[in-house]
């Protein structure tokens, strides 16, 4: 597989080869003797001959259809011109090195081309679907809506859906990066994409293949290289003037000097010639067209296999020059989920306040109250509770095991005359109290709050340290909570409170710095947002269609860590392509300037031409290895 | 309409962004791009003309690089 070429770069190959074995000999025949030139042209047209017939069919084949600034005519021109001036040994030169060049080019494209292909290798192949109790192998986009599907160990998981029966774990890293295996059972959903390990599962489908996110996925990283970077843009237009330019200078060249200096001898029309034929061998472009989208493909191949899909290299343009990070609060920072910080009782133990609160809340569907029934291990037993009654906007009046209890918030306390006290530490304050005949007796608080994730704070301090100056927070959430969680986290800013549009508001208020802005959101209820800043980023995806179509960058995963490491890779995507472009064109530049000087000649030419294409592309292809 | 087609032996770049410039001129043609990373050409044009507009595509494609087929 690793050195496969095509029949075409075969061949090519051959006759370079062959090509380059006559030359040599020529050349070493050429020193050693003295050979008049009428022997020596026709010695060196061989090799010329043999490894560049092709280039001279198809420039001719192109002047025909009007396409003059072909390289392949150029290259015809400039070679035949050093064979006018009598330059023979460079005029063959310059033709192995072309296409030593353009077999080397097409083997290195088509090399990277299919790495980064692999790095998306999530593609499934076929599927497993049961049809009247029969297993039948289909292509996966076959396979309707609501079939059963069978994943044996080993295999990939054609299709969203959910787990009917059996259980495993499942490896989800062509999706997220992340390697740690992910157990799924009965009811659960598994995402297309990821790989079955250990155990077999049936699996009712509840997408078809073109609605997969597997699907989705491809789609996205394919079209991303259509949304240009402005450096990209730049290229092309570049491309477009440079060649007529050169070539235009390149005729000046050849013809104003000699006659201004000497129209009738022979001598400075050959050497005017020469170095009109250095411009002609530069004339191509190709390192630049090459180069700068092969290494932003390979950076986003590259980021995809971190899980990290990037929609376009105007994304990474600007995601290397962020310089403030505005993240959403729930789900983005913390993980969405609440949990019971701290229990503090007043006259009852821990246990027994837990169990009242839970009992109470045990019909509610609100998150801080389920967090509550979560919290509480045993059975309750729903016997216990009798009359539940609901105060809107402030908590639940219930029946537990004969005594009236007041749970919620501290109006509610109010309302039932308890003797309440509000807590020294934020969060969701769920205060509980008894009825008692002349009011209410304050039993105690359980806080409330949604849990920071883990690598929140090191990805916080990860941004900093990549030098972006303001991470701000945005949050519908209350004052004393957001301050909370920004200190715990060192973030420079925090609005809190905020209704969804206010959210849109802070943005824009907040874009237009020196650099640009970066807002994280779960993509599902931010779509405004993330619409607006500069480079919309969001998170935990994996499975979310919403997400994937609202923002610029995706991260499979809901880790934090992955912003820093997005700008990373963004960042040296850029150095890569800065590298490229000002290598290129200062070695083409240098080699136009000594050329007219007569200083470089046609070897520097070549080296211009093909040298500075392979070292592009092989820095290039930096761009797809990404450092874990 | 919209269809992707495979180009086959695309080798050079600025071949594929002058191919997209030639596609983009043919009349009928809503957008073109020609990927030269993808191998792939994206070609959108009016329904009851596409083919037309297909034949005339592929003819500039060859007339740019005589190597390159695409596949239809």
């Amino acid at each position: 597989m690793k050195n496969k070429l095509t029949r075409k770069q075969k061949k090519l190959l051959t006759r370079i080869i062959v090509a380059a074995v006559l030359f040599a000999g020529m050349m070493v025949a050429d020193h050693l003797v003295e050979i008049p030139w009428f022997i020596s042209l026709p010695m060196f047209a061989v090799p010329y001959l043999i490894c560049g017939y092709d280039v001279l069919l198809a420039a001719f084949k192109n002047i025909a259809h009007g396409q003059v600034f072909d390289e392949r005519f150029l290259m015809m021109v400039a070679t035949v011109g050093a064979f006018g001036a009598g330059e023979y040994p460079e005029a063959a030169a310059v033709m192995l090195f072309y296409q030593t060049g353009e077999l080397f080019q097409g083997i290195a494209v088509g090399r990277s081309r299919k790495s980064i292909a692999k790095l998306m290798d999530i593609r499934p192949d076929y599927a497993v679907v049961i049809r009247d109790g029969k297993e039948e192998t289909v292509s996966p986009d076959e396979v309707a809506l609501g079939e059963t599907i069978l994943v044996k160990p080993g295999e990939k998981i054609p299709l969203d859906g959910v787990v009917t029966e059996g259980a495993s774990s499942v490896n989800t890293a062509a999706l997220t990066g992340e390697s740690a295996p992910v157990d799924v059972a009965v009811s659960e959903s598994v995402i297309s994409g990821t790989l079955n390990l250990t155990g077999v599962i049936k699996v009712r489908t509840t997408s078809t293949f073109g609605e997969s996110t597997v699907s989705k996925i491809l789609e996205l990283v394919e079209n991303s290289s259509s949304k240009k970077a402005r450096v990209e843009n730049f290229i092309t237009k570049f491309a477009k003037w440079y060649t007529p330019c050169v070539v235009i200078a390149a005729v000046l060249l050849a013809v104003v000097p000699p006659v201004i200096l000497g129209i009738g001898s022979w001598d400075i029309w050959k050497k005017w010639l020469t170095r009109a034929c250095v411009f002609l061998v530069v004339s191509c472009p190709c390192a630049l067209v090459v180069s700068v989208p092969l290494s932003f493909f390979g950076g986003i191949g590259g980021a995809s296999k971190a899980g990290i899909l990037i929609k376009g290299a105007n994304y990474m343009e600007q995601m290397a020059k962020v310089d403030t990070v505005v993240f959403d609060k729930t789900g983005t920072l913390t993980r969405g989920v609440f949990k019971i910080d701290d229990i503090h009782p007043n006259l009852i133990e821990k246990d027994e306040l837990l169990d009242i609160a839970a009992a109470a809340e045990s019909f509610s569907s609100h998150p801080v109250a389920q967090s509550i029934v979560r919290a509480h291990e045993g059975h309750i037993d729903k016997n216990r509770i009798g009359r539940v009654e609901e105060i809107a906007g402030k908590g639940v009046l219930a029946e537990v095991d004969g005594s009236d209890y007041y749970v919620g918030n501290g109006a509610l306390m109010e309302l039932c005359k308890a003797d309440w006290h509000d807590c020294h530490l934020t969060g969701n304050i769920i205060h509980i109290a008894r009825k008692t005949e002349e009011g209410s007796e304050y039993l105690g608080h359980i806080i409330i709050n949604d849990e920071i994730k883990e690598d929140s704070k090191e990805a916080m301090d990860d941004l900093k340290s990549l030098g972006v100056k303001r991470l701000v927070m945005l949050t519908g959430d209350k004052k004393n909570v957001a301050e909370s969680v920004a200190g715990k986290l060192g973030l420079t800013d925090h609005y809190a409170e905020l209704l969804p549009a206010d959210k849109v508001s802070k943005v824009e208020e907040l874009l237009g710095g020196e650099g640009k802005l970066a807002f994280v959101g779960d993509g599902i209820n931010d779509a405004p947002v993330l619409m607006r800043a500069d480079v919309g980023i969001a998170m935990g995806a994996m499975g979310s269609d919403a997400a994937i179509e609202s923002a610029d960058i995706v991260l499979m995963d809901d880790k934090p860590s992955k912003i820093a490491d997005s700008i990373r890779i963004s960042r040296k995507t850029m150095r890569i392509v800065k590298e490229n472009v000002v290598f290129a064109l200062g070695v083409k530049a240098l080699i136009l300037v000594l050329g007219a000087l007569g200083i470089a000649n046609m070897w520097f030419a070549v080296f211009g031409d093909v040298g500075v294409l392979i070292i592009a592309i092989l820095n290039a292809v930096r761009t797809m290895r990404v450092r874990k | 309409m919209k269809k992707t087609f495979e180009l086959e032996d695309l080798d050079c770049a600025n071949c594929a962004m002058k191919m997209q410039e030639a596609v983009k001129k043919i009349p009928g043609v809503i957008d073109c791009e020609v990927n030269f990373m993808t191998q792939k050409m994206k070609l959108e044009a009016e329904d009851d003309v596409f083919d037309d507009v297909l034949k005339k595509a592929v003819k500039e494609i060859s007339k740019v690089e005589p190597d390159c087929t695409v596949i239809i």
